[in-house]
């Protein structure tokens, strides 16, 4: 059988690993729209911090393609034929397979503002080459405005914050990080970013581009000299519409099966179910990238795998303040907050809903297992939990089983081969 | 795959864990010379009350969400031992967001640390394990 | 404040150079001797609290720590000792009794240590333990006075119940209250596996060690704490202890806040309630008293079980093992004034009773010359540390020892002797469930293994060197025995030779 992957990111690497897990031995093709090795996208921010290199930031080691037997063809899919089950690229070559997975991603999402064309210094923050074309147009006394106070945003701006003269952030929100952060926290964010240096216009959109000078609806004009475009972005699905159902993104099942036999999808691309809520829902992050890329691939190579456990969730920093968050912010609060430290938890019907913590996150995990497994807040000591995260709050027993048992008899329910 | 196992009936809250593997890391001979005027910060942690006490450290999960989440390829298993490369780990902490244990933790370089079974002690029990006076944490093969 | 006329006894010597400030030592002191400065991230100590247990020092990973005697000292006196002047301000200062735990450690004579062994050469071959069977098995029980057989000329072999045991050597009577539930789970793993015995004491037996009953010995003594049918026939034999060598003539007392939870359950009584063993039995004035008392014990057990008499080793403990020999009793044991105990008067422990060796050498003699030794089979205890004790008492006359001290070393006692305080740091002589965790069964009972296992290899080879090969013919063998140091009277009660004689 031939496996075809569209996507040489977190969710294709993971469907390779998930095809070779079972044992299979089908013929593996990724098509990667990027000319490079896989390398981890959210690490371009890191690049340009210094933190990495473009090396170390390999996803996965110099060997990974020969080692798992993957045919790595770099082009871009232009059309797919599920009828005759043929993949064309744009530049013509065609791809015949058995079985496909959607795994392209998402794209920046840029909006028509009024004179953006006469910005010849602006860029987007999604890949590698985003990454090297800011670098190159930044100089010491380069000016950056950055639209987008979100993860993509901040994480840019954070990023090349020491390589500019002036940095300036503008959102249509009131807040920033507005998707992962309630108001308090992100008063507390924004204010560390503030102490940095970093200039902020929130609640404010751009009117439109005068030259190099940003005109905001407030009447307030930003001159700059880099812009930094990162309002959002959007699951890469044009390739599947009229061929699989697509609601913000393509709609999987727990197999990470579409509606269309021998197509998958997963990653950003794919929208399944959130765990914390219920509700179906794009989640663009990497780990459940990774998640449903392995779930799909051992499903493609004909193993049985349910991946049932996304859920939003963030671990991010700026400037050495760590956040982390998880789930949905929905029900009765538990917040706690000193200094920049700061902790809420949001739970109902006996359950934890989601968690926001910035600054002290040790243990955050404890709490991301107890909505993942949906645990029954009544079987533990929630008092204690909500003070302080630890394998003390569970019952004796549970922790006998946690501690005392090997790790495959605890996770049942997990994502795995059965 | 032999695995650390706690059993907290028998864990005296004493710390001495934290310090055999605090002492572990700095691959020194002598612990008083090696942690002598440092505040450790040790792989595997104490959990305690006035009744309770245990240890925790990684369980090394055979579909450990903390490597199939790692943004960077840092967190990876070798022969069922989760390993770190503290080279490429660029201190995201997701991680830390994903460890229903809590068994990883930041460090002081900004990469995260956990519990390598001290791997590089091959085939003989980890530190931790040999520094404990009443057998609360034993390195066995369990079905 | 009233002047302190104590100065503390021990220092806590702390190698600063060594110290990583891993707070162990705090962390593991139940006397709450070490503190930690957090400002100064130093560790300090209240020298005063130190009972000396060790805790500290064995658990300490870089090894900073040890005890030392400290050094203050009063003007020097050959009469007045430190120990004496100390008890004295104590006493003053109280008015109260001073209690003390474990043996009687003051400096009267060992004669297990001026007795040696002999050894075979030339004339008659010694035996190599690992090249030929080694017999260290004995029964404990009466044994028959002849050969009896039936009409048929068939040997009767319906002899009274006997106690089988793999080597000389058993675990006396600590309760369940004195030591911990761990110590006694360790005791009851280890005779099991051992093929040995161990012994409740007086505080009955817990439901969950009624498994290891055909490797327990279960005591009634004056206080009939835990004691009823059930109890009577779970184990394997059954003592009536009428006294112990630490504390001769006196009762015993578990305070009220050691009974506790299973504790209390397992005696019987209530809990908080002080525990009383009266100093006699009440019913108990004769030994035809002692005799209804072993029958009622026989009948209840429908005779199927041996019954164990102990006393105290005192002044004329011959003549009472004597008629112990003649009230149905069926194994004796004889405790020595160096036999411990969890809490005791100190006068009384420091000066009441005799050695066991003199006790045993009399007591044997004298069975023996009124022809009835082979009523009862002797126990001796109180002062066994090695297997040299146990070959030097079985040669002295005993069918086996039994050990408590040692065996509690074994579990990680440092006879610090504060037992009577209840918080042993060792886990083993206290009820406080922080501490009985410290002591691990599963690591107890196989240093006890490893114990016996040790002192059993080393009864074989010197029962090889005289050239014995069943430690039976080396029972009450004092020609095995020479004395050294010993005058003309310990030499004759004592039944052996001057060394070179």
């Amino acid at each position: 059988m031939r496996l075809v992957i569209i996507g040489n990111s977190a969710a294709g690497i993971g469907a390779v690993e998930g095809i070779r897990q079972t044992g299979s031995q089908d013929e593996i093709v990724i098509i990667s729209g990027e000319p490079y090795h896989t390398y981890s996208r959210p690490l371009i921010s890191y690049l340009l911090l210094g933190r990495t290199t473009e090396e170390r930031m390999r996803y996965r080691p110099e060997d990974f393609y020969t080692k798992n037997r993957c045919e790595l063809i770099f082009g871009t899919a232009a059309k797919v034929e599920p009828e005759s089950k043929r993949l064309t690229l744009s530049d013509g070559r065609v791809v015949p397979y058995d079985k496909l997975l959607a795994a392209a991603g998402s794209v920046p999402f840029v909006p028509s503002f009024a004179g953006l064309g006469g910005v010849r210094k602006k860029f987007t923050f999604m890949s590698l080459e985003d990454a090297r074309a800011l670098e190159a147009a930044l100089g010491p006394t380069s000016r950056v405005l950055v639209i987008g106070a979100g993860l993509i945003g901040l994480k840019c701006a954070e990023g090349i914050f020491h390589r500019a003269a002036r940095m300036t952030v503008v959102d249509l929100a009131p807040n920033i990080l507005s998707s992962i952060l309630d108001a308090e926290g992100s008063e507390i964010v924004q204010g560390h970013l503030e102490d940095i240096g970093i200039v902020f216009r929130l609640g404010r959109s751009v009117a439109s581009f005068e030259g190099y000078r940003a005109v905001l609806d407030s009447g307030e004009s930003l001159e700059f000299d880099v812009l930094v475009l990162a309002v959002g972005v959007r699951p890469n699905t044009g390739l599947f519409k009229g061929i699989v159902k697509i609601d913000r993104g393509i709609v999987v099942n727990s197999r990470m099966e579409t509606s269309r036999a021998d197509i998958y999808a997963a990653g950003d691309c794919a929208q399944g179910t959130d765990v914390s809520s219920g509700q179906s829902k794009v989640i663009a992050l990497l780990p459940n990238a990774y998640m449903q890329g392995e779930c799909a691939g051992v499903n493609m190579a004909g193993g049985s795998a349910v991946f049932d456990k996304a859920m939003p969730m963030n671990a991010i920093g700026f400037f050495g303040l760590h956040i982390i968050t998880a789930g949905n912010y929905n029900g009765e609060v538990y917040c706690e907050r000193e200094g920049r430290n700061y902790k809420k938890l949001f739970y109902g019907q006996d359950r934890l809903n989601g968690y926001i913590l910035i600054g002290d996150v040790e243990k955050a995990g404890i709490y991301t297992g107890l909505i993942r497994e949906r645990t029954p807040l009544s079987t533990i000591d929630f008092g204690m939990i909500c003070k302080r995260p630890g394998l003390m709050a569970f019952a004796r027993e549970d922790r006998k089983v946690k501690l005392g048992r090997p790790s495959e008899v605890v996770e049942t329910g997990d994502m795995g081969v059965y | 795959m032999r695995r650390v196992y706690v059993n907290e009936e028998w864990c005296l809250g004493c710390h001495l864990c934290e310090y055999y593997c605090a002492f572990a890391a700095t691959n020194g001979t002598d612990m008083a010379r090696a942690l002598r005027d440092t505040k450790i910060n040790a792989r595997i942690k104490i959990e305690e009350n006035d009744q309770i006490s245990f240890a925790v450290s990684c369980r090394h999960c055979t579909e450990p969400y903390c490597v199939k989440g790692c943004l960077t390829g840092a967190l990876t298993i070798a022969d069922g031992i989760i390993l770190i490369d503290r080279e490429k780990c660029i201190g995201c902490y997701t991680c830390i967001l994903s460890c229903p244990y809590g068994a990883i933790s930041p460090s002081e370089d900004g990469a995260v640390q956990k519990c390598e079974l001290c791997a590089r002690t091959a085939g003989e029990a980890p530190m931790c394990v040999k520094g404990c006076p009443n057998e609360a944490i034993v390195f066995e093969e369990r079905g | 404040m009233a002047v302190n006329y104590l100065y503390p006894e021990y220092e806590v010597a702390r190698n600063y150079d060594r110290c990583i400030a891993c707070r162990v030592c705090e962390r593991q002191c139940a006397n709450e001797v070490h503190e930690y400065l957090p400002d100064a991230n130093k560790m300090t100590c209240d020298d005063s609290k130190c009972v000396n247990c060790h805790r500290c020092v064995s658990l300490c990973p870089t090894r900073a720590l040890k005890i030392v005697r400290s050094g203050n000292t009063y003007k020097e006196n050959a009469n007045w000792s430190r120990k004496t002047i100390d008890e004295l301000y104590k006493q003053a200062g109280t008015g109260g009794v001073l209690l003390s735990s474990m043996g009687n450690p003051e400096d009267y004579p060992v004669y297990f240590d001026k007795l040696l062994l002999n050894a075979s050469q030339v004339t008659n071959p010694s035996i190599d333990p690992l090249r030929e069977p080694m017999e260290t098995t004995v029964f404990l029980g009466a044994k028959p006075q002849d050969i009896r057989r039936d009409n048929f000329g068939r040997l009767l072999t319906d002899i009274p119940p006997h106690l089988k045991l793999s080597m000389p050597v058993m675990f006396s009577a600590m309760s369940y209250g004195s030591i911990s539930y761990n110590a006694h789970e360790s005791l009851a793993r280890a005779s099991e596996a051992l093929g040995i015995f161990y012994n409740t004491g007086e505080g009955g037996l817990h439901e969950d060690f009624y498994k290891y009953g055909k490797n327990t010995i279960v005591q009634v003594a004056s206080g009939r704490f835990g004691v009823h049918k059930d109890y009577l026939n779970s184990g394997a034999a059954i003592e009536i202890k009428m006294g112990q060598g630490a504390k001769p003539g006196i009762g015993g007392h578990l305070p009220g806040h050691k009974i506790v939870g299973d504790v209390s359950r397992t005696r019987m009584i209530p809990e908080g309630s002080d525990a009383i063993s009266p100093a006699p039995h009440h019913d108990i004035y004769s030994i035809e008293d002692l005799r209804q008392l072993v029958f009622s014990l026989k009948e209840a057990s429908n005779y199927t079980k041996p019954v164990i008499v102990k006393i105290a080793a005192v002044h004329n403990v011959s003549a009472i093992a004597s008629g112990i020999a003649r009230s149905g009793a069926d194994i004796v044991a004889i405790d020595g004034f160096r036999g411990g105990t969890g809490a005791a008067p100190t006068r009384i422990r420091d000066n009441v009773g005799i050695p066991v060796e003199l006790a045993l050498a009399s007591v044997d003699k004298q069975l023996r010359d009124e022809g009835i030794r082979d009523n009862v089979s002797i126990v001796v205890g109180g002062g066994i540390r090695s297997s040299a004790d146990v070959i030097k008492a079985v040669a002295l006359g005993a069918d086996c020892v039994y050990i408590g001290t040692a065996a509690l070393m074994a579990l990680g006692c440092h006879l610090c002797r504060s037992c009577h305080g209840g918080k042993c740091n060792w886990g083993i002589a206290t009820q406080v469930p922080k501490l009985t965790k410290r002591l691990n069964p599963n690591i107890g009972f196989k240093r006890l293994v490893n114990l016996m296992t040790a002192w059993q290899h080393e009864i074989k080879e010197m029962m090889g060197g005289m050239g014995i090969n069943s430690i039976e013919s080396l029972k009450g063998n004092r020609l095995m025995l020479r004395g050294v140091g010993l005058n003309e009277k310990e030499l004759e009660i004592l039944g052996v030779k001057y060394a070179g004689e």
